[in-house]
């Protein structure tokens, strides 16, 4: 086991990739020198080079078509946004372009990239620095959609990413850089696209995935203390959907709230909650809950900034009052 | 001020820059005590010829947005100082109710359409806005202020094109200090003759040593008559970012031996030098006035320490227009919810 940072087992994904696979490149603004707006890739470019560690111009649409380009040509880049805010600007090669070209042009290629990027609040960086905006990467049928909770996710998550054939959309959480954890890294991970279960309880499913993770396992201990048991699910990949563990276990306990960072409407979190209505009705004893974002944009007030969002607390309390 | 007043422009100018220089300083400061609503704080220090000299070629009509390191353009446009610290701080007292913090600052009433935090999302506004005041014929420019940084942001381009085709009042100022975050100028972009692009747009474009406030404000009046004419402009302001990036950045991509140098292109010390080499006023006569300023300064933390924080309820307030229905809060819903089981 070694202890290690969410931050530095990306940059140990990046590293073993790039030393296993020459064509493996990244771009992206303050990737190089700086090595990353926060540290993630910190001296890859002294290990290899600026021709495959690229600083680009701030230029967010065409650091991603140029990725898509690469990627079909043979390298396997992986672009970085430095803020998933920033996607907006991108959408046109990323929605448009690397989403919808192995279909358009009837299978012959694929767009084997990666695009990196992270998200979240928790540094009172402001309403164009602090969205969490998976939903409209999972609402563009094309993307896969990785978002790493723990630390050993953070590698496995990505260097998978790397071995797929598809467009891959990662993103990491802001507030989880400095996480640390022991890991065992050459441990066999979980595949592609499974949901991992980090807790087990007959009294409520708590389906989540990124920052809120940790926040759902704190509520879950202090629900223990009440007597509540909590099965607590992290989705780790929301494409691929890892549907049949959701399914087995809100069929098992009978009971489901979701937790997602992003704004409630027409989020993640409603999207699952939708298909668990659906696909387990007969065995729910009560309306999936969805306990999201507020639908606001996000203020510098740390006060407001953390009031927009769930946290332990408010996950205990809907959790107890489901049960009760 | 209660420093006697002269007659020289210079000596306005260099107040103000002392203004903003002594006020970012502050912003430092702030952070430091823990009172700053994070460290996303962008110094404009080393910078601050190009707010007072441009904006001593605007007029109360004239509209402007700008980037993230955009206190001393608000503050050359007459923003109160207190309520931008307070801002900066997040405190309800603020300009936006510390919703907006440092990097999306405004104020309606100043022209100030907004700073911004993302690089170039500031700048097509200016063509809307001069379409308005052409339209409207209210006589105004509209000016948009961004780092060299977003030079290399297509929408730029598209604003441009589209400013020269429509005879608007516009005015696009890039202050170039030299970097975006670690990335030096010739790091980012082959032809660094910045205006050479918006002379290929057909605007006037210029590019001016920002050394020299009185040669900022010069070139900043012709272009802003001429814009003022319906013929948009586009003005290159070259300075050196005296610090890191954002307040936790040490700039370690950075030469000692070129920041060193790059701390010697200080607009401030120029313009005091030449009051006094001139003859226009007597060194002690400046330092009175900086240590007026400073205590103007140091009474805006005061003020920001003692304000309160935004009440949580604010956080529903204004995502829609005040005679709409707010958003519905979560936990609301959610009794209610939970209320039917
Ligand atoms: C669209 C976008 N891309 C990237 C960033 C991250 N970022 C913030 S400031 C900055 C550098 C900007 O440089 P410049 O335009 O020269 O302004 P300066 O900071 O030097 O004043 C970068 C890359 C951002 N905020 N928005
Ligand atoms: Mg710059």
């Amino acid at each position: 086991m070694t202890e290690m940072t969410y931050r530095d087992a990306l940059r140990k994904a990046l590293y073993d990739a790039m030393t296993e696979d020459p064509s493996v490149i990244l771009l992206g603004e303050e990737v190089g020198r700086y090595g990353g707006a926060y540290g993630v890739t910190k001296d890859l470019i002294k290990e290899f080079g600026a021709e495959r560690v690229i600083d680009t111009p701030i230029s967010e649409p065409a650091i991603v078509g140029a990725a898509v380009g690469a990627a079909m040509t043979g390298l396997r880049p992986v672009a970085e946004l430095m803020y998933v805010d920033f996607i907006g600007m991108t959408m046109d090669q990323l929605g448009n372009q690397a989403a919808k070209i192995r279909y358009m042009f009837g299978g012959q290629i694929g767009v084997p990239m990666v695009l990196r990027t992270q998200g979240g609040t928790g540094r009172s960086a402001g309403a164009q620095h602090s969205q969490s905006l998976e939903a409209l990467v999972m609402h563009t049928p094309g993307l896969r959609l990785a978002m790493p909770a723990t630390v050993e996710d953070a590698y496995h998550l990505l260097r998978q990413s790397l071995r797929r054939p598809d467009p891959v959309v990662f993103i990491e959480h802001k507030a989880l850089y400095t996480m640390k954890a022991d890991v065992d890294l050459d441990a066999e991970p979980l595949p592609w696209g499974k949901a991992a279960v980090r807790r087990h309880g007959k009294d409520i499913v708590i389906v989540t995935y990124s920052r809120q993770l940790h926040y759902a396992l704190k509520a879950a201990d202090q629900l223990a203390k009440r007597g509540i048991e909590a099965t607590v699910i992290d989705l780790r990949t929301l494409n691929p959907l890892d549907f049949d563990t959701i399914r087995e276990h809100v069929q098992a306990v009978g009971r489901c709230m979701v937790v997602s960072e992003g704004v409630l409407t027409s989020g993640v979190a409603a999207e699952l909650a939708a298909r668990i209505t659906e696909e387990c009705f007969d065995y729910l004893e009560d309306p999936v809950v969805r306990v999201a974002g507020e639908d606001i944009p996000i203020s510098v007030s740390a006060t407001l900034e953390a009031g927009s969002v769930p946290n332990a607390n408010l996950i205990e309390n809907v959790a107890g009052r489901m049960v009760a | 001020m209660t420093s006697p007043a002269t007659n020289s422009q210079l000596y306005d100018f260099y107040a103000g820059m002392r203004r903003v220089r002594t006020f970012e300083e502050r912003v430092g400061e702030l952070f430091v005590r823990g009172h700053s609503a994070g460290s996303m704080l962008h110094l404009s220090i080393g910078e601050e010829s190009a707010a007072i000299g441009v904006c001593s070629a605007m007029k109360p009509q004239d509209t402007f947005t700008t980037h993230h390191r955009g206190h001393g353009i608000f503050l050359a446009r007459g923003a109160e100082p207190a309520r931008m610290m307070a801002e900066i701080g997040g405190k309800e007292a603020g300009y936006c109710h510390g919703k907006g913090g440092s990097m999306h600052i405004a104020d309606m009433s100043l022209g100030h359409l907004g700073a911004n935090a993302i690089v170039g999302g500031g700048i097509p506004a200016v063509v809307g806005a001069g379409l308005s005041a052409k339209i409207k014929k209210t006589g105004g420019v509209s000016v948009a202020f961004f780092g060299d940084g977003a030079m290399q942001q297509g929408i730029l381009y598209e604003s441009m094109n589209m400013a020269a085709l429509w005879d608007l009042p516009v005015l696009f100022v890039c202050i170039n200090n030299q970097y975006g975050m670690g990335t030096r100028i010739d790091q980012a972009t082959r032809n660094t003759n910045l205006h050479e692009r918006a002379l290929a747009f057909g605007l006037e474009g210029r590019s001016v040593d920002g050394i020299d406030v009185e040669v900022v404000a010069e070139a900043a009046r012709e272009l802003m008559d001429q814009a003022r004419a319906g013929r948009p402009g586009f003005l290159a302001v070259s300075c050196y970012r005296f610090y890191g990036h954002a307040r936790k950045d040490k700039s370690p991509y950075r030469d000692p031996a070129e920041e060193e140098a790059g701390r010697l292109r200080d607009p401030v010390a120029h313009a005091r030098a030449q009051l006094v080499s001139a003859g226009v006023v007597p060194e002690a006569q400046l330092d009175t006035l900086d240590a007026e300023i400073a205590a103007e300064m140091d009474a805006t933390i005061d003020f920001t320490v003692a304000q309160s924080e935004p009440p949580l309820a604010s956080m529903f307030r204004d995502v829609y227009a005040p005679e709409e229905p707010e958003p519905e809060p979560l936990r609301t819903r959610l009794d209610r919810v939970l209320a039917r089981e």
